[in-house]
């Protein structure tokens, strides 16, 4: 199991912060899934072993945290907020135009691979609501219409790159 | 990233150096950068607490406790390492406060964490960052490595002698982590599981040690209390309510934004005066002054001045300074449902009141605002809501409860409206059937 220069650099340097190594679960965990885009029993294994603790102790936590998933998922995760200041400003619209536009529902992943969608909480946008999250990308003061070219601007990027 | 906004009516203490550049330590120490943790270093801990203490500077994640009170609760002697933990997993529904100071001053928050370690004698200090932040995570490493560079941070900071180490952390997406015993679960690699106190934190903490946990607004706010004095800053807003702070104002408002204004502004004035009213075609129905864990106030409640007395005298709290205007066109018991939504999402299922109550009540939101409640369903959601409140480990039954009790006292109609079979008289067609809640 191997990760990029800049992970293992991170968790060296990480790794001298903390009187214990289980400090470092959440986020290496979370910096592992960007990696290999979810967390497979390989790398559950392998965080186990750096952090000391056994895979169960691992999954105890994954469970826990939201963003971090034991499933794979689109090469682009679009998290939609539909919370309160979201659901004031038109969030579900957004939702309900994302579903249209990929022909998914939540928790799901586009037959190529190139989307998931979630609906997500506070994401800490609400003064520019409604807002998603496309990975760790913020998009902002949205509209069904400003979404579709959010998603069509992704779905070149993401096809082009696979030429 | 966020858009910056401004109005004449603000004082500008935490926001002074936004959209200044001050993300880079050079601009940072040009804008009064890294001054007060010389003058700290030049002061007795006992002198730091009092001068913050006396500011009147109180929590601005949203219980409103006096900082100065709570670092001198530290014992001075300690057989364990003591530490400053810097909550920065803003996650309340309505605030987006932390985010700008991460972006624009983080060297502002790192002089915070450090002065506090200066006076409560820890060497150590954590900022907590929600996973969701990568970016202001990335801005945050570069800061603390710039500051580790020019000698602010590491061994004998300043050539004073002293020593401070500041490290980051990130979540991976928890609400509950907000809470302050969660967070350092979280930081300890668990699930962010409320720990019962007492012990408090200040006495046993991180690793066991003596820990203060501050919002990242509190701790970015003391290096300007240090430069400007404890009586300027109490001064800036009402008595036992220090200082400024950040309000985010958010719904259809002609200029929603983040405003900093001086405790006890008029709430009326923040919403017609700095977010310009209402956008066109639009009125006002309701206010959640706080943050959604805070009691809504209705439109003839509105004329209060928002700081943590005030908004207490009225039922009510001043919370994380998320204000979220609700607008007419807002049906109260969909506005309930999702407030709920949130909340039986986040309980971490720890304690049976919030993970049942929090369950129940949302299935009988969900169920009666698609028509299918009864009479009797109005009072037993205030009955259990009620039931929730101090009893369970941390705030989150509370926070799951207050605003509901609010809404079913307040909104009572449109409760009513419901009834019979009526499907929710304000609800659009929608696009597609949302799936029925089955949780």
């Amino acid at each position: 199991m191997r990760f990029s220069e800049p992970f293992e650099q991170r968790f060296q340097e990480m790794a001298s912060h903390y009187p214990t190594r289980r400090s470092l679960l959440v986020p290496t965990l979370l910096y592992a899934q960007d990696e290999v885009g979810f967390l497979s029993d390989e790398v559950v294994a392998e965080i186990a072993r750096r952090v000391e603790l056994t895979e169960l102790e691992v999954r105890n936590v994954i469970s826990y945290y939201s963003m971090l998933t034991t499933q794979p998922r689109g090469k682009y995760n679009v998290q939609v907020c539909t919370n309160i200041a979201c659901l004031l400003m038109g969030g579900e619209e957004i939702l309900d135009r994302c579903r249209l536009k990929l022909g998914i529902r939540e928790k799901e992943t586009t037959p190529d691979g190139l989307f998931s969608l979630e609906e997500v909480e506070c994401m800490g946008a609400c003064c520019w609501a409604p807002a998603v999250q496309v990975n760790y990308d913020f998009h902002e003061h949205l509209t069904p219409q400003k979404m579709d070219q959010i998603l069509d601007q992704y779905t070149k990027k993401g096809t082009e790159r696979r030429r | 990233m966020a858009d910056l906004v401004s109005h004449p009516d603000e004082v500008k203490v935490v926001s002074k150096r936004f959209g200044l550049g001050a993300t880079e330590i050079d601009r940072y120490l040009e804008l009064d950068g890294y001054k007060a943790v010389r003058k700290a270093l030049g002061m007795a801990p006992e002198s730091i607490i009092a001068e913050v203490k006396d500011s009147g500077l109180r929590g601005r994640g949203g219980a409103g406790f006096n900082t100065g009170l709570k670092w001198s609760f530290v014992p001075k002697q300690s057989p364990k390492p003591k530490y400053i933990l810097c909550n920065g997993d803003e996650s309340e529904p309505g605030t987006c406060k932390d985010r700008l100071i991460f972006e624009h001053d983080p060297h502002s928050v790192i002089e915070g964490v450090t002065i506090a370690g200066l006076a409560v004698g820890a060497h150590v200090g954590y900022i907590y960052i929600r996973g969701e932040y990568r970016y202001l995570s990335e801005i945050m490493q570069k800061a603390i490595r710039q500051a580790y560079a020019r000698g602010f941070l590491g061994k004998n900071i300043l050539g004073s002698g002293f020593d401070f180490d500041v490290y980051w952390h990130g979540g991976a997406g928890a609400y509950e982590v907000g809470e302050e015993s969660a967070l350092m679960e979280s930081l300890e690699g668990k699930r962010g599981i409320p720990r019962i106190r007492p012990p408090f934190p200040a006495v046993v903490g991180l690793w066991g040690g003596p820990t203060v946990i501050n919002n990242a607004e509190t701790l970015a706010s003391v290096p300007h209390i240090l430069l400007g004095g404890a009586e300027w800053y109490a001064k800036l807003g009402t008595p036992k309510n220090g200082g400024t702070r950040l309000f985010c104002l958010s719904g259809r408002l002609n200029r929603p934004g983040v405003y900093e204004l001086p405790m006890g502004y008029n709430l009326k004035k923040m919403i017609y005066d700095v977010g310009g009213g209402m956008a066109q075609g639009h009125t006002l129905k309701a206010v959640v002054p706080g943050g959604s864990s805070t009691p809504l106030l209705t439109r003839e409640e509105i004329d209060v001045p928002m700081d943590f007395d005030s908004l207490m005298k009225v039922g009510s709290m001043l919370g994380s300074g998320g204000v979220v205007i609700v607008d007419d066109s807002a049906c109260m018991v969909k506005f309930a449902l999702r407030i709920m939504s949130f909340y039986q999402h986040e309980s971490c299922g720890w304690c049976i009141p919030c993970r049942e109550g929090t369950d129940w009540l949302k299935k009988t939101l969900t169920r009666f605002h698609s028509g299918g409640g009864v009479r009797k369903d109005i009072d037993d959601l205030q009955y259990l809501s009620e039931n929730m409140l101090g009893r369970t480990f941390c705030p989150l039954g509370d926070a799951a409860a207050m605003p509901t009790i609010s809404i079913v006292k307040k909104f009572r109609k449109e409760f009513e409206d419901h009834l019979d079979g009526k499907p929710c008289p304000l609800e659009k067609a929608e696009a597609i059937e949302r799936s029925p809640v089955m949780a």
